[in-house]
């Protein structure tokens, strides 16, 4: 069972159609008692990261995802939800879960040519092995929609990378946190790979 | 690097599948659904559904659609038609749809891009404008202005300086669509497409036109497209999805290849 969190952060649907596809049984909550019960917990999302660590606090679940990182049962978080790991969010300078060490800095290219949001399909370049990435091949590709990307202090935090002018942080994760910057849910066959693998993971 | 997407378009007319040539004259050519599938198994990008129902008591019929695309389908997908308030387009995002496509409602209340921007994220907000070619003139310094309703009613309206305006508003996306181009299968408005990429910082979806891989080419190299909406080359299986972007990726654009979807 993958317990979804509900922090107002979006589109909980499609993470919850993928999963129903994959035949993963999962719920959608947003109450932090259910989510101290839970053995397994995603935390999507689309948005602005102030409005989504806003919405965590007040419902009490930023101490409970807390307390499952401590508990060491298996999670991950999607887009804003990786973004929210990190000690703090460039995004309305934002304060975060803090759970890995980092920052959440804004896009600013060069180029003009290139649009922010980074938006679309990108190669994502797996770093250091990891579980839930053990299907991803050179060359594969994932959906992004962000204008910001974590940049974790830790260069052993970072999983996988992409590139927008530069090389970013698009999987990042420790002990038994994994997340992504790009949507798994709407990545076709090697984003609901990811996901069959996040259900059967035992960090 | 990012990709340059290819994105399909489906008319969807009562829950069935149309395809329309300079929007008039359309006609029914099969089940969206199982389409949407075919395409994303193929490795289609991402999706655009337009609803052009007629009739506002048969818009239900559209969020079946809606939902059932998104148990099976699983790339990005917006949809538009009809969407005139920000419930509307709460409706559509419940169903499934990562993105709204506001098209005329916006232009007579521009308040709707930023109430849906505020409301769901720039991310989920694409404006899509209707574009017709004239004389340049002191309100239409460019010769491309914005008209509405299928096409059918001029707005006095810049299309530049709309797309502009629709960017300091919140809309995440552009969905060009030249009229004059539209259903011709003679290639993208190239001129209009590089005009508005060079005018906004947004992603800019170019529409109408696309008849062969070649024009695919021309709009995201010289017209400086994001993406390309296509329509009849593949309804009418002229083209597969795994041609268009063998021939793209063989002239050097970067575009994600895949083997076929589960």
């Amino acid at each position: 069972m993958i317990t979804i969190i509900d922090y107002n952060a979006g589109n909980l649907t499609s993470v919850k159609r993928a999963l129903d596809h994959l035949g993963i049984e999962n719920c959608i909550t947003p109450d932090p008692e259910v989510v101290s019960r839970a053995g397994r917990i995603l935390f999507p999302g689309v948005g602005h990261a102030g409005t989504a660590m806003a919405v965590l606090r007040q419902r009490g679940l930023d101490a409970a995802l807390l307390e499952a990182f401590g508990r060491g049962i298996p999670m991950m978080g999607i887009c804003v939800g990786a973004q929210v790991a990190l000690t703090r969010s460039e995004e309305a300078d934002t304060p975060c879960l803090g759970i890995l060490p980092g920052m959440c800095p804004r896009f600013e290219l060069d180029d003009p040519r290139l649009t922010v949001p980074h938006m679309g399909w990108n190669t994502v370049e797996v770093v250091r092995p990891h579980f839930l990435l053990k299907d991803v091949k050179p060359g594969d590709q994932f959906y992004f929609v962000h204008a910001y990307y974590p940049q974790p202090e830790v260069a052993s935090d970072v999983y996988a990378t992409a590139n927008y002018e530069h090389d970013f942080a698009a999987a990042i994760g420790r002990d038994n946190l994994f997340a992504t910057q790009f949507h798994p849910e709407k990545s076709g066959t090697v984003g609901l790979q990811l996901l069959a693998n996040f259900a059967k993971w035992r960090p | 690097m990012l990709s340059k997407r290819i994105i399909s378009c489906l008319d969807v007319r009562d829950g069935a599948l149309a395809k329309s040539v300079k929007f008039v004259d359309t006609k029914n050519i099969g089940d969206p659904v199982a389409r949407a599938r075919k395409y994303y198994q193929d490795g289609l990008d991402e999706l655009v559904f337009y609803d052009i129902t007629a009739s506002s008591d048969k818009r239900n019929i559209m969020l079946d659609v809606v939902s059932r695309v998104a148990e099976q389908v699983f790339i990005p997908f917006s949809v538009g038609g009809g969407l005139r308030s920000v419930d509307d387009c709460a409706k559509v995002l419940l169903a499934g749809a990562e993105k709204v496509n506001v098209n005329s409602a916006a232009v007579v209340n521009p308040g709707l891009i930023a109430e849906a921007s505020r409301a769901f994220g720039a991310q989920a907000v694409v404006l899509s404008m209707d574009v017709l070619r004239v004389a340049p003139t002191d309100a239409i310094p460019s010769g491309y202005e914005i008209v509405i309703n299928g096409g059918r009613k001029p707005m006095g309206l810049d299309a530049i300086e709309w797309a502009k305006r629709g960017e300091g508003l919140g809309a995440g996306e552009l969905v060009v669509n030249s009229i004059d181009a539209d259903g011709t299968k003679d290639g993208y408005e190239i001129n209009l497409m590089r005009q508005i990429a060079e005018a906004v910082r947004i992603p800019i979806i170019a529409s109408g036109g696309g008849g062969m891989p070649e024009h695919l080419y021309e709009v995201l190299t010289a017209g400086r497209a994001d993406a390309a909406l296509i329509a009849s080359m593949l309804h009418y299986d002229e083209y597969t999805v795994g041609e268009i972007k063998m021939y793209l990726a063989g002239r050097g654009l970067p575009i994600r290849m895949v083997n076929a979807e589960g």
